[in-house]
């Protein structure tokens, strides 16, 4: 190239590049991950309210009949956001949920340990099964969806063996007396303020039984879990030296490793995190019905994927939001209960449930285009 | 000759029967710019990976400031100033300006165990440091993704320098850059230079070294064929010395060739 032309081509260039991009707060708002599930739960919301406002749905027990789902959803779906932040998947939190309630339910009904013990030990398993599955796929470097595949199916199957060798049975019965007077059974399985309801009855603000006490207890654990997941997972994420590792191990394994970020490292512990969550679950539910059964929380995994994508995860990594996740399981728990007040079949909600996904990626997809490419 | 900031002395570094740096010498002073010119296979990317600490050499010696060194690791050559800008950057581009800049380095507030990562301090460094640059970063939270390469390139090297840099190896800083954005970028290189770094830059386009550079040397199939000054050699002389001249002059030939059959 002549020397005329460069100089042609360099004040051409350099004339673009000075001229001011003007970025307004709502373009900011844009490009923020939860935006879509926060958009979509406030569109499910009118939904309801206009088609089954005056159903019931919206009562102090409907409400939370439907956070509860969301809630359950939603502890696993936070801890699945965060492993997909990091680049991961994990496949087997359903199989770990079913997992987790064996490991709770036979200790403590066949072999007499007191429930907090075996509530402990499903946790110690679920470290054990999260740091496995995040050493396989440190180590080995095959996909996490390969390895965490694997392992649905190996824990699945062993949840069943295990339970028909011990018990004869698929299903462990018989929790539920043991939970009166354990130190640590009550935080999986105690509704909170239950003041507030009851004062609410007498105040006549909320429906009433028969005997005059409120339809509606309390706030069910899983409620407070979720709302405590929701905050720890979000102060992680925006506020710590931890969260920016776990998006720049998502966003670009092998530049977070050249800067000095232990890439391996947080992955296994996101795994962990995950395992967990599935724990949590699994301990509030199997309290919950008092019993322990080898196909709880089938397919799970795949619903709290779904959750974390709506709420802005990318299948790629290093970039979404906790909020987002949790916004994506409240879509999720009140489509899931809000159809029963409608006239819809309820045979529709997968339905819903995969348009819901398909809208979300094709959505996310755009604003991962808008953040990167410069403009 | 204590006074050079860094000196690569006889490097030699073997892959089992390949040889691939023989000899190879270079010496920097406090602010001298040293552009190290190659094609394709020459031995650079291996020469970066010896003064990275990625590679240990075979033979020779490092010496920084007139003591004798050896890196066991990447993170050696860190600590002792070293600061290597690989051609990825080392960036993500979903990830904010300051979560870039701060990334496996965030700077902590709080309590012990409670620590946090000071996003204001951060966003406060890294909008004043590209401003230096003469980067407006309106937004430190915009994603790197938003930015120009050139702009990249400059908060990749940016990042170095405020992390310690002492010597600056920046490999092909330009070379997927148009004019404008290359030039931006070698406009920085010079003034980081002028506050008292040693500058590597390795590069293939001698047009981008050229202007920039104190002294240049080339490699050619493993071997320095020689570091020369500025005032010592031209443009056509690096551009021959580089791609060997005669295989310049025969692709002249051939075009002539070609020309004359299609008229």
């Amino acid at each position: 190239m002549s020397d005329k032309a460069k100089s042609i081509v360099s004040k051409k260039t350099s004339g673009q590049d000075e001229r001011l991009k003007e970025v307004s707060k709502l373009r900011l708002l844009l490009n923020r991950p939860e935006l879509g599930a926060v958009g979509g739960a406030i569109l499910v919301f009118i939904f309801f309210g206009i088609v089954a406002g005056d159903t019931g749905m919206f009562s102090a027990y409907g409400t939370l009949n439907f956070l509860d789902v969301s809630a359950n959803l939603g502890i696993i779906a936070i801890a699945a956001a965060m492993l997909m932040i990091g680049g991961e998947f994990d496949l087997s939190i359903g199989s770990m949920i079913g997992f987790a309630g064996i490991c709770i339910a036979i200790p403590a009904i066949y072999w007499g340990w007191p429930l907090w013990v075996s509530i402990i030990f499903a946790f110690a398993m679920a470290v054990l099964v999260g740091y496995f599955n995040g050493i396989l796929v440190v180590r080995t470097g095959l996909p996490s969806f390969i390895v965490t595949l694997a392992m649905l199916f190996i824990l699945r199957g062993a949840t069943l063996a295990i339970t028909r060798l011990i018990t004869g049975r698929t299903q462990v019965p018989g929790l539920r007396v043991l939970i009166e007077n354990d130190p640590i059974a009550w935080m999986f399985a105690t509704d909170t303020f239950k003041w507030l309801f009851t004062w609410l009855g007498s105040m006549n603000l909320i429906a009433l039984r028969t005997d005059g006490t409120p339809l509606a207890t309390g706030i069910p654990p899983s409620v407070i879990w979720f709302i405590a997941a929701t905050l720890f997972a979000t102060w992680i994420l925006m506020k710590t030296r931890y969260g920016n590792w776990i998006f720049a191990s998502g966003g670009d394994k092998n530049g977070a490793t050249n800067v000095g970020v232990p890439v391996g490292r947080v992955k296994i512990s996101l795994f962990i995190g995950t395992a967990v969550a599935a724990t949590i679950f699994a301990t509030i539910q199997v309290l919950d019905a008092g019993s322990a059964d080898t196909m709880r929380g089938n397919l799970k995994e795949l619903e709290a994927i779904a959750a974390a994508v709506v709420g802005g995860c990318l299948l790629t990594g290093g970039y979404g939001s906790a909020i987002g996740a949790a916004f994506g399981a409240l879509i999720f728990g009140t489509v899931s209960m809000g159809i029963f007040y409608t006239d819809v079949d309820t045979d529709w909600f997968k339905v819903f449930l995969g348009a819901m996904m398909l809208i979300a990626v094709v959505f996310n997809n755009y604003i991962r285009k808008r953040v990167t490419e410069s403009k | 000759m204590s006074e050079n900031l860094i000196e690569f002395n006889n490097i030699s570094k073997f892959f089992g029967k390949v040889i691939a740096l023989k000899d190879v010498t270079m010496k920097l002073k406090k602010g001298e710019i040293m552009c190290l010119l190659g094609d394709n296979g020459a031995g650079k990317s291996t020469l970066i990976k010896t003064l990275a600490g990625v590679h240990k050499p075979d033979e020779g010696e490092i010496v920084i400031e007139g003591e004798k060194t050896v890196f066991d690791s990447p993170k050696d050559a860190l600590d002792m100033g070293i600061g290597t800008v690989y051609q990825d950057l080392a960036l993500v581009p979903l990830m904010s300006v300051t979560r870039n800049f701060f990334m496996g380095r965030e700077p902590l507030k709080g309590p012990p165990f409670l620590k946090t990562f000071d996003i204001e301090k951060a966003n406060q460094i890294a909008a004043e440091r590209m401003g230096q640059i003469g980067i407006d970063v309106r937004d430190p939270s915009q994603a790197v993704g938003t930015m120009s390469g050139g702009e990249r390139q400059c908060l990749a090297i940016s990042r170095a320098i405020y992390f310690g840099a002492k010597v600056l190896v920046l490999d092909e800083p330009t070379s997927a850059l148009g004019v404008h954005q290359a030039s931006m970028v070698l406009k920085y290189v010079v003034k980081a230079a002028s506050q008292g770094l040693a500058v590597i830059l390795i590069t293939h386009n001698v047009h981008h070294a050229y202007p920039v550079g104190n002294s240049f040397t080339v490699l050619n199939r493993g071997k320095s064929l020689g570091t020369f000054n500025k005032k010592d050699i031209s443009r056509e002389e690096l551009l021959g010395m580089m791609a060997g001249g005669e295989e310049l002059d025969k692709l002249e030939v051939e075009l002539e060739e070609m020309n004359r059959i299609n008229n």
